[in-house]
């Protein structure tokens, strides 16, 4: 018998409220329904979780870690967009 | 031989504890060796479910029935972990499968021995499962990002793993005659297979030190198995029960125990497909995987159905 495999879904985590989701992992699954239950059993056997994504990985699309140097770069040498840049006397209060 | 610069790059991050990526570029041999790592250790967790499955009907109480169930679930778990980790590199869950099932792939021999009495529950939970934690615990800083990652999920849920067997087996320490004779029959045929755990020797294991030089292992099998006798030997004293090791005895000046001779020729017949239960350990699997084929059919066909319907 013809043996086809169950998508690929990645696993998005909120691990309380108030904090954002995060990938936690992926699994197979047949649908969303099933990837979302699946995921309750593989990756929140401990409280790990109160929300859960999923997303078939086929529709995730990355940036080049290859080009990360050229994407990245610009914004190490524009230190003035950092609050430390700027020289204040120690008797400004508050701010 | 010059080195390319996506080479030169790599070996920066690997020097710089920067963790590799999936879309990273990565020397072919580097992808191979975490490809075959992570799968066979994704096999030993499924594999590993056997053993101790075969007593969850049995377990004494209801408590140690629903620890025994949490726990073989956890492995389950561990197992899909590092197959979606080992599936970042290229490689499908279907060929995993199949290397498993055709005996390509290895998994730990120590899940080739039968589970003979309860204390085994307890034995493999100390002993088979902390030698697994002494081995994973460094494998949370290995360089392959997703592999670190799941081995800090994996090392996170094992620790309960290896205190209820501890446990298991300080109760059977305190119990009757016959349950103090099985704690230390337990320990007696279940701690030199998991010496065995660490792997060879480190002068008769020719992958380690390229493992280590990309910081895939951290510690060789040798430094880890002589932290895991360290540790047992004063451990198995609160059980009041003893190493069958003759040789094992405290070594002031190396500050180490001492232990006696590896039987290598056991081990290797074991991963070689002779031990007492490998025939049966594959075949549970393969059975269980055709046995399945209907259900796995059945949700695509499922998923299909409603698709036409609601399209």
């Amino acid at each position: 018998m013809h043996d086809k495999q169950w998508p690929l879904w990645e696993v998005f985590i909120r691990s309380k409220q108030g904090l954002d989701h995060k990938h936690a992992g992926s699994l197979h699954a047949a649908d969303a329904a099933m990837a979302i239950e699946n995921a309750r059993d593989v990756y929140t056997r401990r409280m790990e979780g109160v929300s859960i994504w999923v997303v078939e990985s086929k529709h995730i699309h990355a940036s080049d870690p290859g080009e990360a140097a050229s994407l990245y770069d610009p914004a190490n040498d524009k230190i003035y967009r950092h609050p430390t840049f700027y020289d204040l006397p120690d008797e400004l209060k508050h701010m | 031989m010059a080195l390319s610069d996506s080479e030169k790059i790599f070996l920066e991050k690997i020097d710089q504890d920067v963790r590799i990526e999936p879309k990273d570029w990565m020397p072919e041999a580097y992808r191979k060796t975490l490809i075959r790592q992570i799968s066979q250790h994704a096999h030993s967790e499924i594999v590993g479910m056997l053993p101790e499955a075969n007593w969850i009907t049995r377990a004494p109480t209801l408590k140690r029935k629903a620890t025994l169930i949490a726990k073989v679930q956890d492995e389950a778990g561990h197992g899909l972990y590092l197959y979606s980790a080992a599936e970042t590199l290229g490689i499908g869950r279907d060929e995993m499968i199949g290397q498993l099932h055709s005996g390509k792939a290895k998994y730990s021999s120590i899940f080739n021995y039968p589970t003979l009495t309860w204390a085994d529950m307890g034995a493999i939970g100390w002993l088979v499962d902390g030698a697994a934690i002494m081995n994973q615990v460094p494998l949370c800083r290995a360089s392959y990002g997703p592999y670190a990652r799941s081995m800090v999920r994996v090392c996170k849920e094992e620790s309960f793993h290896q205190r209820q067997g501890f446990e298991i087996l300080l109760v059977l320490s305190k119990g009757s005659e016959a349950q103090r004779r099985m704690c230390q029959d337990a320990i007696d045929r279940w701690w030199w297979p998991s010496v065995m755990m660490f792997g060879p020797n480190d002068d008769a294991s020719p992958n380690s030190a390229q493992s280590m030089q990309w910081k895939i292992k951290r510690f060789s099998n040798d430094e880890l198995r002589q932290r895991f006798v360290d540790v047992c030997a004063e451990q198995v004293k609160l059980l009041g029960m003893r190493l069958p090791d003759d040789d094992l005895k405290w070594n002031e000046e190396r500050q180490h125990y001492d232990f006696g001779p590896i039987d290598w020729d056991e081990f290797n017949s074991v991963i070689n497909g002779n031990g007492p239960c490998n025939k049966e350990r594959l075949a549970a699997r393969v059975q269980a995987h055709e046995d399945g084929a209907w259900v796995r059919e059945a949700a695509l066909a499922h998923v299909e159905k409603k698709r036409r319907r609601y399209a």
